[in-house]
């Protein structure tokens, strides 16, 4: 409903006195005396550039201790917290165990063998027919076949133990914690920006507190996984129940529901596709956290990895990252088609085993998969003998080929570090922090109101007073040289997939697939061709986080009304003047979303790039694991998500501004 | 008609806005539309008071923003109305308790909407008995309740289609049938044909006034559209921000309309089709014509008799001559006064 209530257009009164406003100065200028300032105070005061330690405020040490006490001492009435941790990793262990039991161990309780590695693979491969037909199905099972064939079978299934246990607690609390948050506006206002601080932290930072409340070993990781992979199912929820047509809940109610009916019978089952959505994000958070975890000594497929790229055994790192990937595409194309899946309208009617004919016919395959492997061993267990592996030729092939590289890559790397990064990164390390707290002021303060410039300028100066200047501004500095980079190919990449529908198709597919592959994948070709060094974490992050840039600039464009392209063309445009003058400055917001999501995921992959050696918060966060310095890891954490904050509220109250002046949704 | 009150609205007032109750009061309950812009209010429905008649059909017509939708949720309590009161049977419906209100909506109240509201999850049969099911009716007999609904509105053969599979026509169907799947007592409509193209729509409509000839409830029918509400109606309701500024038949609705808003309504009316023999007579009774038609007849029925014959008609009404009306008469009814 449109209503006049007040104008919002500002008044000229040409005959007041000229009085300044803050809002009437441009930005640029406001940028000037700050900096003009900031480097006097600088001249004047020596904490202006490095924040003296002995003002530094110990949070760090306090968390450090407390969760110390937590894990030791603390406890009410007889009963010790410790307890409570360790009925907790009980209740886990269980379904965890079974989970193994099943998919490699066999129930040696009940001295039953495993199911046997064909019925998962044609398993997988039915769920796949079930979910999307035959093309799924195939690529399900092939997918599967590739992990036994070269001998990963189980390690892949350690992995997936723990994404068949994970991912239905997450989706269980998600759904009632998004429920919760959608029902009581008090609790929307304590979740939602919980949630947004969760999903700004990396993955790494949840490992460190349940490193000491939990130990090491699966469990943690299942734990950790759990709480990584919530939040998304949550969101999730609250949008699936937020976007119910009004008419339909209204029906519901005219209907008589209760509100328990109405929440189970109308709104959930209304709401279901963007539900679907949910369990899919659940299903690859808790993949990319089950191989992330690996730091804290969950085995599996992950772990693997991690030691061969530690031991620089790069042949085996790729056929055992292909093998991740390979997990990661088929549960999601499967979850995703499950999502999409529409009514099968022809199966009413039908008998009741064609309507189960999937199950069915998964059960037959079970039955004679297990009265096989009583006669042949291989049905049950792949034999070593079986499997192939290129690992020591392609170790060969990776050696031989970097060696010839590097003669042409080392001096170029060596060049551009030397004369550029280093540099750069001096100069970051010299601005001092007043600029850049005033500057994130002024800026939130214009592009998205005073809250929001509150919140910024608080956000960096706890940066400051709790002692994560240095490491956060590496931190700066090596996003954003990546995100620069990202732009510069994503961007163009982008309009070029929108000028040439042909092409389109196929660079979007390869976003997709490259958006589910975990970020520890990235670190695999970087090593290879870079080894180590400021340029290799640009380029890792770069590898990671480029995709939303093509995929936000290919559809702002798309998204152009067409009227507005005819208008261009008719009025004589050219195509560059249309390109530079029309579609860019029409889909300018949306890209620069994608430019946000681009931030966020680097900042994401700058604590993986730790593993390769770094000086920032990852570095912070993944040396705070062995050493239980628990302060420090979740406090570089926190900080990686304060960046991240920053960046997307002023972004956000750009684009949001922008998008309503331009009248696009 | 019977003229036993069904529904009874008293000084209803709905306003959207930061703190609606303290605002009213703080008005002393009858702020101004300058006071309501002012304090950054939305009235969308501002002292509106109405009876709504067993058996009758009452047709809410406004343009968009005029209020009528958010009149009809607070009818139904769908929305909670900021003041006023209300009473359904002759109880108090604003201080009906959930229990009792979902009691009330499970046997008495039935609605349609604009967009259907349709469970998209659910086939046709299962989407026309979900009220009966919530009340807990057994399977059998919500299953067979639901096929006579369906039979009703002409939609047996399609039960296990799901509404993507339908038109927007027959989602509608679909709509009107749940909503009389209880019996219920009163039936609200809101915008029920708005989404359909024209041709559907008078289809609809008649096929709306069938149902309500064996049906006979008690109905309330939002409608943005004149020449629907004429065509409806036993009674008007015109809305225009959140007022309602005239509630009368479509005859004096478009004979004697309060002001010009309601006048430029009117305008395109299709006189014909509403104004009845009655209202153009002349009173005086010297007819010379033997014939004579009736005073609740529609002119548009008559036209052609009266205008062919050279001499004017007697109006009878209960058996005695009341009036007479010639070609004059006549051509003012159907083409309005001279001079206009």
């Amino acid at each position: 409903m449109t209503h006049p209530l007040q104008s919002t257009e500002p008044v000229a009164r040409p005959w007041a006195a000229p009085h300044l406003k803050l809002a009437q100065i441009p930005l640029l200028w406001q940028f000037a005396v700050i900096i003009a300032a900031g480097i006097a105070l600088s001249a004047l005061w020596g904490g202006a550039l490095r924040w003296p330690d002995i003002w530094v405020i110990p949070l760090a040490s306090w968390i450090t201790t407390f969760f110390e006490w937590l894990g030791n001492d603390a406890g009410i009435g007889g009963y010790e917290f410790r307890d409570l941790t360790r009925f907790l990793a009980d209740l886990l262990k269980q379904p965890l165990r079974w989970a193994e039991y099943v998919l490699y161990r066999g129930v040696r309780p009940l001295d039953l063998p495993p199911v046997p590695w064909v019925a998962i693979v044609i398993g997988v491969g039915i769920l796949g027919h079930w979910a999307g037909g035959r093309k799924l199905a195939f690529f399900a099972a092939g997918g599967l076949l590739y992990l036994a064939v070269f001998g990963l079978w189980r390690d892949s299934m350690r992995t997936l133990a723990i994404v068949v246990v994970a991912v239905p607690f997450a989706v269980v609390i998600g759904l009632w914690l998004g429920i919760w948050a959608e029902k009581s506006r008090r609790a929307a206002s304590v979740v939602s920006p919980m949630f947004d601080l969760m999903q700004a932290t990396p993955h790494m930072a949840y490992l460190v507190p349940v490193v000491i409340l939990f130990g090491f070993g699966q469990v943690p990781a299942l734990i950790a996984t759990v709480v990584f992979a919530m939040p998304p199912m949550a969101r999730c929820v609250m949008l699936a129940l937020q976007t119910v047509p009004s008419a339909i809940t209204e029906a519901g109610k005219m209907s008589g529901c209760t509100p328990r009916q109405l929440l189970w019978k109308v709104q959930i089952p209304a709401g279901k596709r963007i539900l679907m959505l949910g369990v899919n994000q659940v299903v690859m958070q808790t993949l990319a956290m089950a191989v992330i975890a690996s730091l804290v000594g969950a085995t599996g497929l992950g772990q693997k990895l991690l030691t061969s790229l530690q031991q620089l055994k790069l042949g085996a790192a790729v056929e055992q990252g292909l093998g991740i990937v390979m997990i990661a595409v088929v549960l999601d194309r499967i979850t995703q088609a499950w999502a999409n899946r529409p009514t099968d309208y022809a199966a009413r009617g039908r008998s009741w085993a064609y309507r189960h004919r999937h199950a069915l016919s998964f059960g037959a395959v079970l039955v004679v998969s297990v009265l096989l492997a009583g006669i042949f061993k291989e049905v049950s267990v792949l034999p070593k003998g079986m499997t192939v592996t290129f690992g020591t030729q392609l170790d060969d092939a990776v050696r031989w080929f970097a060696k010839e590289t590097y003669g042409v890559i080392q001096p170029v790397r060596d060049f551009i570090t030397v004369n550029m990064l280093i540099p750069l990164r001096n100069f970051f390390l010299a601005v001092p922090w007043p600029i850049v707290v005033a500057m994130v002021g002024a800026a939130g303060l214009r592009l998205a109101g005073r809250g929001t410039a509150m919140l910024c300028m608080g956000l960096v100066l706890a940066i400051v007073l709790f002692g994560f200047w240095e490491p956060a501004v590496l931190t700066v500095y090596l996003v954003l040289s990546a995100v620069i980079i990202c732009i510069c190919i994503g961007v163009p990449i982008g309009i070029w997939a929108f000028r040439s529908p042909r092409v389109a198709r196929p660079i979007m597919a390869i976003c997709d697939t490259l958006q589910t592959f975990p970020s520890f994948i990235y670190l695999i070709p970087v090593i290879m061709l870079l080894k180590v060094g400021d340029l290799a974490n640009i380029v890792a992050i770069l590898a990671y986080a480029t995709v939303p840039a093509i995929r936000y600039t290919y559809l702002g464009l798309k998204r152009i009304p067409d009227v507005t392209i005819e208008a261009a063309i008719t009025n004589g445009a050219t195509p560059m003047q249309r390109l530079l003058k029309v579609e860019l400055p029409v889909a300018l917001p949306e890209i620069m979303l994608g430019i946000n999501q681009t931030i966020m995921m680097a900042l994401s992959m700058v604590a993986i790039t730790a593993l390769i050696g770094s000086r920032d918060l990852g570095q912070e966060i993944y040396r705070a694991l062995p050493t239980a310095d628990t302060g420090r890891g979740i406090l570089a954490g926190l900080a990686i998500a304060a960046i991240g904050i920053v960046a997307d509220r002023l972004i956000q109250g750009w684009a949001n501004t922008r998008k309503k002046q331009l009248g696009v949704k | 008609m019977n003229s036993d009150v069904k529904i009874r609205c008293r000084n209803l007032w709905k306003l959207f806005g930061p703190q609606p109750e303290a605002f009213l009061q703080e008005h002393g309950g009858h702020p101004t539309s300058e006071a309501l812009d002012e304090g950054g209010y939305i009235g969308a429905v501002r002292d509106v008071s109405f009876d709504v008649h067993d058996g009758e059909i009452l047709v809410i017509m406004g343009l968009s923003g005029s209020g009528k939708s958010t009149l009809i949720r607070c009818i139904s309590r769908l929305n909670d109305p900021t003041a006023g009161q209300m009473d359904f049977d002759g109880k108090d419906l604003l201080n009906a308790t959930d229990a009792e209100l979902i009691e009330i909506r499970r046997h008495k109240m039935g609605m349609v909407f604009q967009n259907f509201g349709l469970l998209p999850n659910r086939d046709v049969l299962s989407n026309v008995l979900f009220p009966l099911e919530m009340q807990g009716m057994a399977r059998d007999e919500r299953e067979a309740k639901a096929r006579e609904m369906i039979e009703l509105v002409g939609l047996t053969g399609r039960e296990a289609d799901f509404p993507a599979q339908l038109s927007g026509g027959q989602q509608q169907r679909v709509g009107i049938a749940r909503s009389l799947a209880v019996d219920p007592d009163v039936w609200f409509l809101d915008e029920p044909f708005s989404a359909l193209d024209p041709l559907i729509r008078a289809e609809m409509q008649d096929e709306f006034i069938r149902l309500q000839k064996v049906l006979k409830k008690t109905i309330v029918f939002i409608t943005h559209d004149f020449e629907e509400a004429i065509k409806l109606a036993d009674r008007i309701g015109i809305m225009k921000d959140g007022q309602m500024v005239q509630l009368d038949t479509p005859e004096n609705i478009v004979l004697n309309p309060v002001n010009d808003y309601v006048a430029e309504f009117a305008r395109n009316a299709p006189l014909d089709r509403i104004v009845t023999v009655g209202a153009i007579m002349l009173p005086e009774k010297g007819a010379e014509s033997s014939q004579s038609i009736d005073a609740s007849d529609l002119i548009g029925d008559v036209a052609r008799q009266v205008l062919s014959s050279e001499v004017p008609f007697a109006v009878a009404h209960g058996g005695k001559i009341v009036g007479s009306v010639g070609r004059e008469q006549m051509l003012d009814g159907l083409y309005g006064p001279e001079g206009q």
